[in-house]
């Protein structure tokens, strides 16, 4: 009973943040904080922050996260459902919409929409960031690694996975 | 309906471009192979597979449907993934595109996330991952500072308000994403719209795209 009712709430949660996650899950990462770190405790602040480090560091799409939150909420069913409730309603928007869309190519507002997403979206991703950063960056060090990245991200083409290592490793000598 | 007409040009589009129709087990590999060799940014790797690899579509179809999957909501990638295999093989082939794009990465992160909560403890492990997570931020600012810039090409003023207002509204004072949005995204379009002359139409449709507009009464 209880499981379902976590299944349930895991499913309609993520349907939701689905619908909204206008520019992919890392701009609904500051709610997924709010629904598994304050409102159903299924981690801890500083467990959201490495787990979400992990899903970085390993290969995948962005969305990852919602498997991970899904797993320490309800094991591997928690993991399989939070991630079809994350998946489910945004593909058969797209399914249904990309045929219109295709049609409308040439409709002066569609652009006009798609320009007038873009700041929020790239807001949203920002906002992201802030609130990892509010984990993630405890002290003068942790900082300077976040600046260095964003920049070496920005400029770069470097492999994130490099970055991720020469991370980890700065982490490993400086703190030991 | 004239769908079956651009898809008639489509088809001999595609002839000449040399681009392949993928089976349902090309899709499912494809995906797989893009979804397990991607770290960090999926996009640059499925764009190797799709155009340059397997040649499943062009290079202005790819730039097309990216647009259109970021505008979409929910994982970019994933739309992408169920916008092709829908093309190809109908709701079947969506979600086998789906499925191959999604499910090792779910059970590589699941195997991790057991390894951290077992390891987590482990001085060595804490202090790399403190480095790793500050890592992970600046990405995700980097993928931030990035969108912003394309934004702001498009108009300066609008741009910056609506960043301004987002990271305030939903990064700082966190008010609830849902009803946020409902209110921000009209208002940015609208605001947007208000003055077409300083709006810059997008870079012309190329050819084989007008070609099979045209068809359309």
């Amino acid at each position: 009973m209880i499981l379902l009712g976590i299944l349930g709430t895991l499913f309609v949660q993520f349907a939701i943040l689905s619908l909204v996650a206008i520019g992919g899950a890392n701009a609904v990462i500051p709610e997924m904080h709010r629904l598994c770190v304050d409102t159903y405790h299924w981690m801890t602040d500083r467990q959201f922050t490495d787990m979400f480090a992990v899903t970085q560091a390993t290969p995948g799409p962005g969305v990852m996260m919602v498997a991970v939150i899904g797993w320490r909420a309800a094991g591997l069913a928690g993991a399989i459902v939070a991630m079809i409730g994350m998946v489910l309603p945004s593909s058969l928007l797209t399914y249904n919409v990309v045929r219109l869309w295709d049609r409308f190519r040439d409709r002066p507002w569609r652009p006009r929409i798609q320009n007038g997403l873009a700041p929020v979206t790239a807001g949203l991703v920002a906002a992201s960031g802030l609130l990892l950063a509010r984990g993630a960056d405890t002290d003068i060090v942790t900082v300077m690694i976040t600046i260095a990245a964003t920049i070496v991200a920005f400029k770069s083409k470097l492999n994130p996975l490099w970055m991720f290592a020469g991370g980890g490793l700065l982490g490993a000598l400086i703190y030991s | 309906m004239d769908i079956a007409e651009i898809d008639d040009a489509t088809t001999a589009e595609r002839r000449r471009l040399g681009l392949v129709d993928p089976s349902l087990t090309d899709l499912f590999m494809g995906f797989l192979s893009v979804a397990i060799t991607a770290f960090g940014g999926v996009m640059p790797i499925a764009r190797r597979m799709l155009i340059e690899r397997r040649r499943w579509i062009s290079s202005d179809e790819f730039n097309e449907l990216l647009a259109f999957c970021q505008f979409l909501p929910g994982p970019n990638i994933g739309n992408m993934s169920i916008a092709i295999g829908g093309r190809f093989h109908g709701p079947l082939g969506a979600l086998v595109a789906c499925l191959g794009l999604m499910a090792a990465p779910c059970a590589i992160v699941i195997v991790l996330t057991t390894l951290y909560e077992h390891f987590s403890d482990v001085q060595i492990i804490r202090h790399v991952f403190i480095g790793v997570a500050a890592t992970a931020c600046g990405i995700i600012f980097a993928t931030a500072a990035k969108m912003a810039q394309s934004a702001l090409k498009r108009r300066m003023g609008h741009g910056l308000l609506f960043i301004v207002v987002t990271i305030i509204t939903i990064g700082i004072l966190r008010w609830e994403l849902v009803l946020t949005l409902v209110a921000l995204l009209p208002l940015s379009v609208l605001a947007f719209g208000k003055q077409p002359w300083l709006f810059k139409p997008a870079p012309k449709a190329d050819p084989q795209r007008t070609g099979a507009g045209g068809g359309m009464p």
